[in-house]
């Protein structure tokens, strides 16, 4: 069965789309980052959408839906990635993307949500250093 | 406005939408014949993304339906049209349904004005209890 997997660094998780999302795919992250964010305590999820090449009303209420449940959670979400044509068709959509924080690249994301969650010092030279 | 008589379909080929996985084979078609008739990738981008969300209205409000993509020409001008239709439910107020942020069920909203904003032609026809044919179009080189 197709998963998209779900790197751990740190205190954050790492997700990256390579695929277009159909239905089950899409709820089945949305449970497994909603798990992962609370067994391993993760204050940050990075989302990749660098490979996606549609994103629509359903791929926007999925992104959404995850930064909303993380933020329950008290997890940061921030969408990293999206490619600029796939933006500009966004904003003629209509579509905004309710509660989430977009970035660049991987690198920028992961600054941000260094900054969002106070994590500043604590992960800044070593994005995959971890305490526990 | 009615799509002028004028245009000449070149090819036209016809697909099930029956299911999530139907959406995603369908946009993949759109882009790959739109990248070979030299739609930039921005117009490549909106094209797929209207479609993509006519072609979901089709399996969250119709059941099912089908889509065909046309290669059409019309004077000097070569573009893709994309007519998706299903015999669902049909739209009582078409009108309130192309309201950005209207929707019956769990939705955005914005499917219907975000697809007919994304496209350079939008059409669309319902008939309640008879179903919904939506046609859009994008030109190439307009
Ligand atoms: N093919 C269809 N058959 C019947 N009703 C439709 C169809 N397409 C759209 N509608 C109606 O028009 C409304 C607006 O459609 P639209 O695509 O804009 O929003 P949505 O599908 O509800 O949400 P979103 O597309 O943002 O996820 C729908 O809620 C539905 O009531
Ligand atoms: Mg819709």
């Amino acid at each position: 069965m197709e998963r998209i997997p779900i790197l751990k660094m740190g205190q954050f998780l790492l997700v990256t789309i390579q695929v277009d999302l159909y239905d089950r795919l899409a709820l089945d992250l949305e449970a497994d980052l909603v798990g992962q964010i609370t067994q391993l305590n993760a204050r940050g999820v990075l989302i990749d959408i660098s490979a996606v090449s549609i994103v629509d009303s359903f791929m926007g209420r999925i992104l959404s839906n995850i930064a909303s449940m993380a933020r329950i959670l008290d997890a940061v979400t921030v969408v990293v990635g999206m490619q600029p044509a796939v933006a500009i068709t966004l904003v003629e959509l209509g579509l905004s993307l309710t509660g989430v924080y977009t970035a660049l690249n991987v690198e920028k994301g992961l600054d941000l949500l260094r900054i969002k969650t106070g994590a500043a010092q604590a992960v800044s030279t070593d994005a995959d250093s971890s305490d526990d | 406005m009615p799509i002028p008589a004028t245009i000449e379909v070149l090819t036209s080929e016809t697909f099930a939408i029956l299911e999530g996985s139907h959406v995603i084979q369908l946009t993949g078609q759109i882009r790959q014949q739109a990248s070979q008739m030299g739609m930039s990738l921005l117009d490549q981008t909106k094209l797929s993304t209207a479609a993509s969300e006519l072609a979901r209205n089709i399996l969250v409000h119709g059941g099912e339906g089908k889509a065909q993509l046309e290669c059409i020409r019309s004077n000097s001008k070569i573009g893709i049209r994309l007519l998706f239709s299903d015999r669902g439910p049909g739209i009582a107020n078409v009108e309130q349904a192309m309201q950005p942020g209207f929707s019956t069920g769990i939705g955005m909203g914005l499917g219907l004005s975000g697809a007919k904003q994304l496209a350079d032609e939008f059409h669309l026809t319902s008939v309640v209890g008879e179903g919904t044919t939506v046609t859009i179009l994008k030109w190439v080189n307009d």
